[in-house]
């Protein structure tokens, strides 16, 4: 027998550069992240990184067979091979598969809060003219099954749910019916203050094992600067609706968000203290969006990004420092931003695709009838502006994907094809939301270097990198559990409530 | 170590024939044709049954002694010296050799289906170094030796050699094992190099209900695993297979043999493992069976188990949080730190399993898989020793 020593193996020398893209770390100028196509990366030596380039990297390195590891160079192509990257692309964007998964019902406008951040215009609680109609509901109900996804996702919001909860059981109800013969698995969300729960809509929603969301701002001072009611008690009216909800429905099945007016960005271990007197182990730490109501309050209640990152830093600091004590407690933005960094899958969320999940991730039947691509965009229509509404429930999906506003969503909904996102290491984990760049900036496209959300980006995946790779093993644990769990569950929570 | 063939006396066979040792249960199941059933005049039951049985048209009759054979009819004798035959399992008497081979053993932890000695790989390691021969007649021989195997038997192991390359001859077997074993897990241990191009891969999508490919990736990179099967191309080859087979909706795992210049580099291996074939269902670290070619390349190949502990540990760690189900085979407890135990498992095939003298006294011996039969001095860990009565409670390393 003869044996050939392994320099024989390495095929002809040199090699090509793979789609690549790289970012000079903020805290290390010497090196450099390098990412793939698929989302792939490794922190290298800004020196060795220019000589990869230059085509001057040597195949006895070790770095050579790293990066071919991680494709972002191929070797010999006689003896290489691109299907693990195309492999990896398929996953990543796995999203794509089965079209939206994602279906919100805003069964009532009606709300008894008056926030100033209120991103949907809530309207009185006696208006009913703002609720879902028998009608729309039965047509909704006709449009969510034309759709293929195996796993249908049904959120009901508002304004106030419970409010128009006849609107909420019926749809429920034939939703069901329907499914009988669909076989789909069905999943009930319910985005909701909580407020004036009734025994019998616990009955309801725990015999069709709902999932309850709910909105907490922080500690009672806070939840009801931020959170009026008439009576002044929007706090403890949540938090015993949370009790009555996790007792009739199980602790996991309660979760809340917290949205982060100017007030909150001073209380970042206050807010997540009080979610951790109240056993949640999940926060969602969420800045103000510039919908609805926000927009008109943005000078009193606004900031810019930059507070908002500080912000962050701090709170991630915090939740770092609580889970070494060994109270498990994780973000739930950072986590679906470090799944995309420390594995290889895709995920649930549906603001942070590319392509878009406006319309291919999610689809909103509002109370009137009109359908749109994302919560974003009914909430522009809410403030009077309807360019992204795809069309009626009593037209054809079809229809609505055929519609002027949802090309004009794809044709700015590929992040990877955007001015300056094109040439961004974080774009195979990133999204674009070019409803949201509308918002902001008037523009689908938008323009990356004033962009609000491209500074949120930017400031996350650079602070959880950071955190990660220059953590101590016992935060890189914490951090890499949070990424795994992540993963391990599915889809996760994929819409978040106004 | 037990002889899987040997030397007997025997008369009355035409051919090489498959044959099911059979006591009084193997008759009353009525699961096999007696036609193909050696009645076992070693059991003194069967003995007292005699009379009346002997007229049943039984393929032969198994014996102590050529003189207990029944006159005008085939016989084999094994007396319990020269085989370990024991009622259930499935030997082929060779008339032509005057040899008797044990081809299935009841109860046995890995009965395997030999496929073939030719193989397109030329692995640095192989303990079954490959032979460039026609065999085609084994995939008649497997679908035969299948119809005798135990219903009951819990999982068999398609090994070669390179079955692949037995092209449409493999689906026949693991249909023909659908059809006759369905309860039975199949293993089928493949370079998986074959699966790359054409449709090979999804010929084999529900033709069995429980098959597993067991496909070996020894590098992150091709330079690597070329080297080790000494193939060039081979896994760029065997990637493609891999997406080929989970295509085809196939149960995948991955098979490391852990050699020197593999686990220099397991690190790397198993977070490429993560990240571009999440789907596999399992992966198993191996030792390296002494035998075969390895034997040549001691030098290139011996890692002393002691000095892989931190490296398997972290290993073990990252794939078991990611959910990628692993298992140590062929590694000694005594040569593994604690917190590896859960994984290891008693893998190596009874027949060839082997402990050493200091195993005697060992706390554990019963939990451990032992050594290779094969096993010589240049091969064996300097971390055996006997695990001492009260040690093995001790979880923290």
């Amino acid at each position: 027998m003869k044996f050939v020593p392994q320099d024989a193996f390495a095929g002809n020398t040199g090699y090509r550069l793979l789609p690549l893209r790289f970012r000079r770390l903020p805290w290390d100028d010497d090196r450099v992240l390098v990412t793939s196509m698929a989302g792939d990366w490794l922190i290298a030596q800004h020196k060795d990184f220019e000589r990869v380039v230059e085509g001057k990297l040597d195949c006895t390195e070790p770095l050579f067979a790293e990066m071919e590891a991680r494709h972002l160079i191929a070797a010999d192509p006689n003896h290489s091979t691109l299907a693990p990257l195309l492999s990896q692309y398929r996953t990543r964007k796995s999203y794509l598969e089965h079209g939206p998964a994602l279906h919100i019902f805003v069964v009532s406008l009606r709300c008894h809060h008056t926030c100033a951040y209120c991103q949907v215009s809530r309207q009185p609680v006696g208006n009913t003219i703002f609720d879902m109609s028998e009608a729309t509901a039965a047509h909704a109900v006709e449009r969510l099954f034309e759709w293929p996804a195996p796993t249908l996702t049904v959120e009901f919001q508002g304004g106030e749910p419970l409010l128009h909860f006849v609107r909420v059981r019926t749809l429920v109800e034939a939703i069901e019916q329907r499914n009988r013969s669909e076989g789909r698995t069905l999943r009930f969300v319910i985005a909701s203050t909580l407020h004036d729960l009734t025994d019998e809509q616990l009955a309801f929603m725990r015999d069709h094992q709902f999932e309850l969301s709910t909105s907490l701002d922080g500690p009672e001072w806070l939840h009801n600067a931020n959170r009026p009611r008439p009576e002044r008690d929007s706090y403890q009216r949540t938090i015993e609706g949370i009790e009555r909800g996790r007792k009739a429905l199980g602790e996991d099945a309660v979760s809340a968000l917290t949205t982060l007016t100017r007030r909150s960005l001073e209380a970042p271990h206050e807010i997540i203290d009080e979610y951790r007197k109240l056993g949640f182990h999940s926060i969602s730490l969420r800045p103000l969006s510039p919908y609805g109501f926000a927009r008109k309050t943005e000078v009193r209640n606004g900031y810019p990004m930059a507070d908002f990152l500080q912000f962050y830093e701090v709170a991630l600091d915090h939740l770092l420092a609580i889970n070494r004590e060994g109270y498990f407690m994780e973000e739930t933005y950072g986590r679906m931003l470090l799944s995309q960094l420390l594995t290889p899958f895709s995920h649930g969320y549906v603001d942070l695709r590319s392509p878009t999940g406006a319309g291919l991730g999610a689809v909103v039947y509002d109370y009137d009838g009109r359908v749109y691509p994302s919560d974003e965009a009914r909430m522009l229509a809410s403030m009077g502006d309807h360019a992204f509404a795809l069309g009626r429930v009593d037209e054809s999906v079809s229809a609505w994907l055929d519609s002027p506003a949802m090309q004009r969503v794809l044709a700015a909904g590929v992040a990877e094809a955007l001015p300056t996102c094109a040439d961004c290491a974080y774009v195979p984990l990133c999204g674009a939301d070019p409803i949201d760049h509308y918002a902001r900036q008037g523009d689908t496209i938008g323009h990356r270097p004033t962009s609000d959300f491209c500074r949120k980006q930017m400031g996350l995946f650079d602070l959880l990198l950071q955190r990660w790779e220059q953590g101590s093993a016992t935060d890189q644990r914490i951090l890499e559990d949070w990424a795994l769990r992540a993963t391990r569950r599915g889809i996760a929570r994929e819409a978040e409530a106004a | 170590m037990n002889k899987l063939d040997a030397k007997v006396q025997l008369d009355g066979w035409a051919q090489p024939t498959l044959l099911k040792v059979a006591t009084l249960p193997e008759f009353a199941s009525g699961l096999f044709p007696l036609e193909r059933m050696v009645l076992d005049l070693r059991d003194p039951k069967v003995r007292t049954a005699f009379p009346t049985f002997s007229r049943l048209p039984w393929a032969g009759f198994v014996v102590n002694d050529p003189e207990q054979a029944p006159a005008g009819r085939p016989w084999v004798a094994i007396p319990p010296e020269t085989l370990n035959a024991q009622p259930g399992d499935v030997i082929e008497v060779v008339p032509e050799t005057s040899k008797a081979a044990l081809r299935y053993r009841r109860g046995a932890n890995n009965n395997i289906l030999f496929a073939t000695e030719r193989c397109n790989s030329f692995c640095l390691m192989c303990s079954q170094p490959p032979r460039d021969i026609a065999d085609d007649w084994r995939i008649s021989q497997i679908c035969a030796l299948a119809e005798l195997i135990d219903k009951n038997e819990p999982s068999l192991t398609i090994t070669g050699g390179e079955p692949t390359l037995l092209g449409s001859g493999l689906n026949r077997i693991i249909e023909h094992c659908a059809n006759a074993l369905p309860h039975t897990q199949l293993h089928v241990l493949s370079n998986g190099r074959n699966f790359g191009g054409g449709m090979l891969a999804s010929s084999f999508t529900g033709l069995h209900p429980a098959l597993m490919w067991g496909i070996p990736l020894y590098g992150h990179h091709y330079g690597l695993h070329d080297y080790v099967v000494q193939s060039k191309g081979a896994f760029a080859e065997t990637m493609r297979g891999l997406y080929a087979l989970e295509a085809a909706k196939q149960r995948i795992e991955i098979r490391v043999v852990l050699i020197k210049p593999v686990v220099e580099h397991l690190p790397a291996l198993v977070r490429f493992l993560y990240r571009n074939l999440p789907f596999v269902e399992h992966v198993a670290l191996m030792g390296t069976e002494p035998t075969g070619f390895a034997r040549a390349h001691h030098d290139e190949l011996w890692i002393d188990p002691a000095d892989m502990s931190a490296v398997l540990a972290d290993s073990v760690d990252y794939l078991t949080k990611r959910d990628m189900r692993v298992s140590l085979y062929n590694l000694p407890l005594c040569t593994l730190p604690r917190s590896l135990w859960p994984y290891a498992r008693r893998s190596i095939s009874d027949w060839k399993q082997h402990y050493l003298p200091a195993c005697e006294s060992c706390a554990v011996r019963e939990r451990c898989g032992g050594l290779f039969a094969w096993v010589t001095p240049a091969w064996t860990s300097r971390a055996l020793k006997p695990v001492l009565e009260g040690e093995e409670q001790c979880t923290s390393h």
